[in-house]
C-alpha cells in the first residue's frame, strides 16, 4: 500500500509538469496548427536560464522564476517569428522539419554553453514532509500545488479576459477573427509566449528535484506530443487530464511492471489509440 | 520526360570514373573511413528520399530501421551465419517490422504520422538499450568480423577486410540502390507515389489504393535503410545504441533536406558531402550542430528544395534566359 501511494504521488508529480507542459504545446498546436517539435527543448532551455540566475548571478529562486518565465517568452514570440510565421500556408510537414532544426539548435546551444555534464539547481525547499506514510519534499509538493495554481490561473485567463477569448477566436475561426478586427499575428506571438513562459515554469519547478541535462527536451517534448494528440490538438482539458494520466500510468507501469520501458508505456498508449481511433481521443475530424 | 541531356551524361560519367578511382587519391585512411561511412549514409538517405521526398511521409523511424539492419546482421554474424545471409535477412526483417509499425502508422496522416513513426523509433532505440541478452545492452555488439570472403575461380576469393574492397563494396551497393530507386520512380508505380504525395484525396479518388501504394514504399524504404545499417555494422565491426538512435535519422534528415528532396541525385550529394563538411569543421566542435540546426531551418523556409533543387532552378533560369536571348535575336 505504501509503495502504492509513494508511487501515485510521483505519478501525480510527473503528471502535474506534463499537464503543464502539453497545455503550452496544445495552445501552440491547436490553435495556430504549428506542429512545435521544440517544445520540450524551450523547456530545457528553460531550466538552464532558471540555474544562470540562481547559480551565476546568485538570484533568489522565485525571482529566477519569474525572469526565466519571461526571457523564455521572448524566445518564444522569436521562434515563432523567425521559425514558423514565413512558413504558414505551406504544407505542416515543413514547419515540423523547421521545427526540427530548431531543436537541434537549442540542444547545440545549450551544449556549447553549458556541457554535457548534468547541473544541478540546489533545492530552495529541501525540507521532508511526512504524511499518510510516504515521504515528499517540500519542492515536490510544490510541483504539484504551483501546476494546479497555474492551471487554473490560464483557465481565467482564456475564458474571463478579453485578450484570452482573441486565442480562442482564432483557433475556432481563423479568417473570421480576422473579420472582426483581431491581429492574428500579435495572439501567435502572444499564444507563443504563454507557451514558452509555462514550459519555464515547469521546468524551474522540477529541475531542483532533477539533473538539467541538454538532452532532456526531446524526451519530454515527444511525450508532450503525444498527450496533446490523446487528449485532442486544442482542447485544454485534454491535455491537462492526458499530463496527470500519462504521469500516473508511466508510475504505476514504472513501479510495478519494469522501469527500463517506463517510457514506452507512454509512447506505446499513443500507438493503441492512434491505430484504434487515428484523429486522437477527443480529436476534431480533421487530419 | 525521362531522358537526360548529354552534357548531364558526361557529368554522371565523370563521376562515375572518379569515384572507381577514388582510392587511388585519397589522402589517407581516416578520410577513406569518412568516404565509406558517407556512401553508406548515402544508401539510407536515397532510400528515406523514397518515403519523405517522393511519397511525402516524413518517417521518422527511418534511422531505427538502419540500426535495426546494423544489430541484425551483428547478431547474426556473431552467431556463425555467413554476412551475405544475414544481410538480405536484416533487410527482410526490418521490412516486417515496418509492415506491421505501418499497419499503425499509416491509418494517421501528416506530422501525425511524423510523430507515431517516431514513437516507434524511440520503443525500438530502448528495446536496443534495455534487451541486453541479445543487443548487449549500452554496450552493444564488438568484435564483429568484416564480410564473409566470396569464393572466386581463377582469382582466388574476394575478402572484405581492406578499406578499398570496402569501398568498392558499398559503391556497388550504392550504385544499385540509385538503379532501383531510379527504375521505381520513374515507373507508372513511382507516379502513384508522387500522386499520393501532391494530393492524397485525389490520388484516392482516381482508384489509387493509398494505403498499400504507401505500405510499399514504406517496406522499399526500410529494406534498403536495414541493408546499409547491415554494412554499417560490419564495416565498423561494432554496433551500439547509438547506430538506432533518433540523432541517426535527424542526420538522415539533414542530408536529405539540404542535399535536395525529391531528387536522386539531392540525396547522395547530401549524405555525401556533409559529413565531409563536419569533418573539415571538426575546430568548430559542438557550434558545428548549432550551425546545421539553424541551416536546416533556413533552407525549409527560403530553399525547400535543397541544394541540388537550387541548382535545377537556376539551369531553368539559364535556359530561359538563353531562350529569351534567341528568340529576341531572331525578331531583330
Amino acid at each position: 500500500m505504501e509503495l502504492f501511494l509513494q508511487q501515485l504521488f510521483n505519478g501525480i508529480m510527473f503528471g502535474s509538469t506534463y499537464a503543464i507542459v502539453a497545455l503550452g504545446l496544445t495552445l501552440v498546436m491547436g490553435i495556430l496548427h504549428i506542429p512545435n517539435f521544440a517544445h520540450g527543448h524551450l523547456y530545457m532551455l528553460g531550466g538552464y536560464i532558471t540555474y544562470f540566475f540562481i547559480t551565476n548571478l546568485g538570484f533568489g529562486y522565485w525571482y529566477s522564476l519569474l525572469l526565466s518565465m519571461v526571457i523564455l517568452g521572448f524566445v518564444g514570440v522569436v521562434m515563432e517569428r523567425i521559425v514558423f510565421r514565413p512558413l504558414t500556408g505551406q504544407p505542416p510537414i515543413n514547419a515540423f522539419i523547421a521545427a526540427i532544426g530548431a531543436l537541434i539548435f537549442l540542444e547545440s546551444l545549450a551544449l556549447v554553453i553549458w556541457g554535457p555534464q548534468g547541473m544541478r539547481i540546489p533545492n530552495p525547499h529541501p525540507q521532508i514532509i511526512k504524511m499518510f506514510g510516504i515521504t515528499m519534499e517540500a519542492q515536490r509538493l510544490l510541483v504539484v500545488g504551483g501546476a494546479a495554481v497555474l492551471i487554473v490561473l490560464l483557465h481565467l485567463f482564456l475564458k474571463k479576459t478579453t485578450t484570452g477569448t482573441t486565442i480562442e477566436a482564432v483557433a475556432q475561426n481563423r479568417e473570421g477573427a480576422m473579420l472582426t478586427g483581431i491581429n492574428v499575428n500579435r495572439v501567435s506571438s502572444m499564444t507563443f509566449f504563454i507557451s514558452s513562459a509555462t514550459a519555464a515554469v515547469a521546468a524551474s519547478f522540477l529541475s531542483p528535484i532533477f539533473i538539467l541535462s541538454p538532452a532532456m527536451g526531446a524526451v519530454l517534448g515527444m511525450k508532450a506530443f503525444i498527450i496533446v494528440i490523446l487528449g485532442g490538438m486544442g482542447s485544454v482539458p485534454g491535455a491537462i487530464l492526458g499530463g496527470y494520466f500519462l504521469g500516473l500510468i508511466e508510475a504505476l507501469g514504472g513501479g510495478y511492471i519494469s522501469a527500463e520501458y517506463k517510457d514506452v508505456f507512454a509512447f506505446g498508449a499513443l500507438i493503441l489509440v492512434l491505430s484504434i481511433k487515428p484523429t486522437g481521443l477527443f480529436g476534431k475530424q480533421e487530419g | 520526360m525521362f531522358t537526360k541531356p548529354i552534357h548531364t551524361k558526361l557529368l554522371l560519367g565523370f563521376l562515375f570514373i572518379a569515384a572507381l578511382f577514388l582510392p587511388l587519391y585519397v589522402p589517407d585512411s581516416y578520410m577513406f573511413q569518412i568516404v565509406i561511412t558517407s556512401l553508406l549514409f548515402a544508401i539510407a538517405t536515397s532510400s528515406m528520399n523514397l518515403i519523405l521526398g517522393y511519397t511525402g511521409q516524413a518517417s521518422l523511424a527511418h534511422g531505427a530501421f538502419f540500426g535495426v539492419g546494423a544489430y541484425v546482421v551483428a547478431i547474426m554474424t556473431k552467431a556463425g551465419w555467413s554476412f551475405w545471409i544475414a544481410l538480405p535477412v536484416s533487410g527482410l526483417v526490418a521490412t516486417g517490422i515496418g509492415f506491421f509499425i505501418g499497419l499503425f502508422a499509416f491509418r494517421t496522416r501528416g506530422h501525425f504520422f511524423a510523430i507515431v513513426t517516431l514513437c516507434f523509433g524511440v520503443i525500438l532505440f530502448q528495446v536496443a538499450e534495455n534487451w541486453i541478452e541479445v543487443t548487449g545492452g549500452q554496450n552493444g555488439i564488438f568484435g564483429l568480423d568484416s564480410a564473409t570472403p566470396i569464393p572466386f575461380p581463377f582469382f582466388g576469393p574476394i575478402e572484405f577486410s581492406s578499406q578499398p574492397a570496402q569501398y568498392y563494396l558499398v559503391l556497388a551497393v550504392l550504385l544499385l540502390t540509385l538503379f532501383v530507386l531510379h527504375r521505381v520512380v520513374y515507373s507508372i508505380f513511382g507516379l502513384t507515389f508522387m500522386a499520393i504525395r501532391n494530393n492524397e484525396e485525389l490520388a484516392d479518388a482516381l482508384g489509387i489504393n493509398t494505403f498499400a501504394t504507401k505500405m510499399v514504399s514504406f517496406a522499399i524504404a526500410n529494406f534498403i535503410a536495414a541493408i546499409a545499417g547491415g554494412i554499417y555494422a560490419t564495416i565498423l565491426g561494432a554496433v551500439s545504441p547509438s547506430a538506432i538512435s533518433i540523432m541517426i535519422t535527424f542526420n538522415f534528415l539533414i542530408f536529405l533536406i539540404l542535399g535536395g528532396m525529391a531528387t536522386l541525385p539531392g540525396a547522395v550529394i547530401g549524405a555525401f558531402m556533409i559529413p565531409i563538411i563536419m569533418e573539415f569543421l571538426q575546430f568548430m566542435e559542438n557550434y558545428r550542430m548549432l550551425f546545421f540546426g539553424a541551416l536546416l531551418v533556413v533552407v525549409i523556409i527560403w530553399f525547400p528544395m535543397g541544394f541540388f533543387g537550387g541548382l535545377k532552378t537556376i539551369n531553368q533560369k539559364i535556359i530561359a534566359w538563353r531562350q529569351s536571348n534567341t528568340s529576341e535575336d531572331s525578331n531583330a
